[in-house]
């Protein structure tokens, strides 16, 4: 058999998302100078188009955190918080967050400011509310909770609704005070069509790895369009992002190309990445033909290919439904099951490949059971590897590859058991 | 009874399966329900108002081992959710109709789908408690949580909590908190005459019969322990921080008092004593209850308070229990815990009161090397 290799693809998405999320990262050097105020935000389920519509920058702590892994960086960072009292067995996110204060690298004057007010948008993960407190007591920012009620019915209640509308009013009154701007709903209606735009263009994208193959990996290479749209959208330049990636898929697909040179096996992959070997990780699945052709991760901000989109009509009402219903974090685990097993049907894929991350309970607890749902309940292949997100500690190569190669070895196998 | 016999009653009681409890008091009640709730909080007035008693789930500690839990759960996960899910795959909570899980961490809120998705039989239900305590919406949110909740017993068992009857199990459930708030005020003014086990036991076995015999039972214990013949002895009083979920082996909490220490204050089955005083209001009880939920709570790694710093609460438990520090007790893995341990530390290090840090498994069962951490710093402390 030929070795697979990487088309070295990357194109116009890879650059132009770099391009975009380093000009924010430049405003965000900024503020502090130009005298603006920032918010800290979490990714999950996020309302970015509301802080934008109330002038405020908006700071995520866990595109800090990644970056800083991606870089190698992260392990000094996190035995710094260590050092200070953190568990080895808390996320990991939050120690290499605490960790970049502890070091100096977070505060006045520096590269990343400290949030003027620090917005927690507690949506699913419990560990968000632990670190909010935690930032906002070494930056000593205003601390504003914003009380997400998990999805436990088929279908978020009109109470939920109704609770998050009025806590997203309370926090408009919040922003008006920090910019010294009115706040103006209009605004926030033109933010929120940008946003939807956004979304389509991100939905359309995942939808274009139906073909085979799949145009582009939807859990590595999704990554670049994971900045645009859970931390610039409601910006125009995100929305026009979209239309250049999906103009280039789709160009793609015509082609009939992929990211890598042979698609032999399709999979769905489910958690976070290891990104401090982000790449090392990919090579692992790519040298077997690999690709992912859809991924839970990428819908940490929110579930855009079932339909669902901001509607600058009812502006307060479709952030606070976005919140509560539209994103992986704030559904259970047992509807993720659900979304899986769509995603393996409907974007015909061969296995299920679970990342097990320790930092992240959220995502990891009691993914044993969704191994068993699915190889017992449904039959379809699946493989868990474990290792960590940010704590590079936690990846022992070796071991993961040994796993990888043997379960690509025997899926190899039983296709050629089905072929014949 | 005497107050020998109500401990040793309560010894009896915390040490069967839970689904032994249930079955005996539905053999007493036929036709009855019953309903557990895990950490922290438990909506114990719902569940009495609808008829059915309500039980504490508190995982297995010792007493039972892991066969099919431990391939659902990771090895980094705590043990009480997985010997939790155990008790389900081993039948040790029969006759238990219903649990309640709350948003207290992860962790649990996980459990609680994948306990339902492997016992489809089971009624399973998730609250998600308020986390904002500012918002002047708040209290309408509880209340709707709270009658979402009595909706779905109706649902699931045909009992339904009419107002009237939340009203009484509110009162109840008062009756029994003032009972416990008055038994821990015992135990600061004379810790020699309750030991930490015995109180933990009592209280444990409250969560397992129904409040009224409960409060029968603190009654004999409030008249008769001020007079227990006991000797004071030269102890370190400490506040135990932590212990909210995962229950700790009572050999740990022995050994604990044996090293030197009055526990004479802890956040115990804190879920079971949640309000500082008896729940306000008049209205709509549903309403009562949630607005109480936040506005009248004990501080706890559960629920974020933005009125006050992490490490308020704790320092005040310090004070007014006059104690001399502070050994912090988290599960091993619990995240709310462990996070808030390092706020916590930092608030008690600026106050200048001194703190330890003892991690714990349920099912642990040597204790020779906490003994002498704890023995340690308790020289180091009693004798500086
Ligand atoms: S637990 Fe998971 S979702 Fe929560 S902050 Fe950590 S990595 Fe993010
Ligand atoms: S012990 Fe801690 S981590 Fe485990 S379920 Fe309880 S609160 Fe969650």
């Amino acid at each position: 058999m030929t070795a697979v290799t990487e088309r070295q693809y990357q194109g116009q998405v890879h650059e132009h998302s770099r391009r975009l999320m380093a000009a924010w990262m430049d405003e965000l050097s900024r503020a502090e100078a130009e005298g603006r105020p920032t918010g800290a935000l979490m990714i999950s389920g996020n309302c970015v188009e509301l802080l934008r519509a109330c002038h405020i920058l908006p700071m995520f702590p866990e595109v800090t955190a990644l970056q800083n892994a991606i870089r190698k960086k992260s392990l000094p960072l996190i035995l710094k918080a260590e050092q200070a009292g953190y568990s080895s067995d808390n996320c990991a996110y939050v120690k290499a967050d605490i960790g970049l204060f502890l070091d100096g690298g977070m505060g006045p004057g520096k590269p990343i400011p400290f949030p003027t007010i620090t917005v927690c948008n507690y949506v699913g993960c419990n560990v968000y509310v632990k670190w909010f407190e935690h930032l906002a007591d070494v930056s000593g920012s205003k601390l504003f909770m914003l009380d997400v009620p998990f999805v436990r019915t088929a279908e978020p209640s009109a109470a939920d609704v109704r609770y998050v509308v009025s806590q997203l009013r309370e926090l408009i009154t919040l922003g008006e005070s920090v910019s010294g701007q009115k706040f103006d709903i209009d605004e926030l209606r033109e933010i929120l069509t940008h946003a939807a735009r956004a979304e389509d263009g991100y939905a359309r994208a995942k939808m274009l790895c139906k073909h085979h193959p799949a145009p582009f990996d939807a859990y590595f290479d999704a990554i670049n369009m994971m900045g645009p749209i859970n931390v610039l959208r409601g910006t125009r330049e995100a929305a026009e992002f979209f239309d250049v990636a999906v103009a280039e898929f789709e160009g793609l697909v015509a082609q009939g190309l992929g990211p890598l040179s042979e698609e032999r096996f399709r999979t769905v992959v489910e958690g976070p990445p290891p990104y401090p070997f982000y790449r090392s990780f990919r090579n692992l699945f790519a040298r077997w033909g690999a690709v992912a052709v859809a991924s839970t991760y990428s819908t940490v901000g929110g579930i855009w290919e079932w339909g669902f989109r901001h509607d600058p009509r009812r502006p307060l009402e479709s952030i606070a439904e976005q919140m509560l219903r539209e994103n992986l974090t704030n559904r259970s685990i047992v509807a993720r099951y659900a979304q899986i097993k769509r995603y393996v049907e409907e974007w015909e894929a061969d296995a299920l490949v679970i990342h097990s991350i320790k930092s992240c309970r959220l995502f990891s607890a009691g993914q044993g059971d969704m191994r068993d749902y699915f190889t017992q309940k449904l039959g379809v292949p699946t493989l868990m590897v474990e290792s960590d997100l940010e704590d590079p500690r936690y990846y022992a190569e070796a071991q993961i590859k040994n796993r990888i190669d043997a379960f690509f070895e025997s899926l190899e196998h039983r296709k050629l058991v089905q072929s014949a | 009874m005497t107050p020998e016999q109500i401990i040793e009653r309560s010894r009896e009681l915390v040490a069967q399966p839970l689904g032994t409890v249930a079955e005996r008091w539905k053999a007493e009640h036929p036709g009855g329900r019953t309903v557990a709730a895990y950490p922290v909080w438990a909506p114990a007035e719902l569940i009495h108002a609808a008829g059915m008693l309500p039980l504490s789930l508190l995982g297995g500690g010792t007493s039972v081992e892991l066969t099919h839990a431990d391939a659902r759960f990771q090895s980094f996960v705590c043990s009480i959710a997985k010997s939790t899910l155990e008790l389900g795959f081993q039948g040790q909570v029969k006759g238990v109709d219903g649990l309640v899980f709350s948003n207290i961490c992860d962790v649990a809120r996980n459990l609680s789908s994948i306990y339902q998705r492997n016992f489809p039989g089971t009624f399973v239900e998730y609250l998600h408690l308020p986390q904002n305590s500012t918002s002047a919406a708040v209290g309408e949110y509880a209340a709707a949580e709270l009658r979402r909740l009595a909706a779905a017993f109706g649902d699931a068992f045909g009992l339904t909590a009419s107002p009237a009857a939340l009203a009484k199990s509110i009162e109840v459930y008062d009756a029994l908190r003032a009972r416990l708030r008055a038994l821990y005020a015992l135990r600061i003014a004379e810790p020699h005459k309750l030991s930490t086990v015995e109180l933990y036991t009592v209280l444990r076995a409250c969560t397992l019969v129904p409040p009224e015999e409960g409060i029968g039972w603190l009654d004999v214990l409030l008249a008769e322990l001020p007079r227990r013949a006991a000797r004071a002895r030269d102890r370190l009083r400490v506040v135990v921080e932590g212990a909210f979920c995962e229950q700790p082996p009572l050999g740990l909490l022995e050994v604990l008092e044996e090293a030197g220490c009055y526990v004479v204050e802890d956040d115990l089955l804190l879920g079971w004593r949640w309000f500082t005083t008896d729940v306000a209001g008049e209205g709509d009880p549903f309403e009562r209850l949630g607005t109480a939920y936040v506005n009248q709570a004990v501080p706890s790694s559960t629920r974020h308070e933005s009125r006050q710093h992490r490490s308020a609460g704790l320092i005040e438990k310090v004070r007014r229990a006059k104690a001399d520090a502070v050994v912090f007790m988290p599960a091993k893995f619990c995240e709310p815990a462990l996070f808030d341990y390092v706020l916590m530390k930092q608030g008690l290090e600026r106050e200048g009161i001194p703190h330890l840090l003892v991690e714990f498994e349920e099912k642990m069962w040597t204790f020779e090397r906490t003994r002498n951490e704890i023995e340690t710093f308790v020289e180091s402390m009693l004798f500086d």
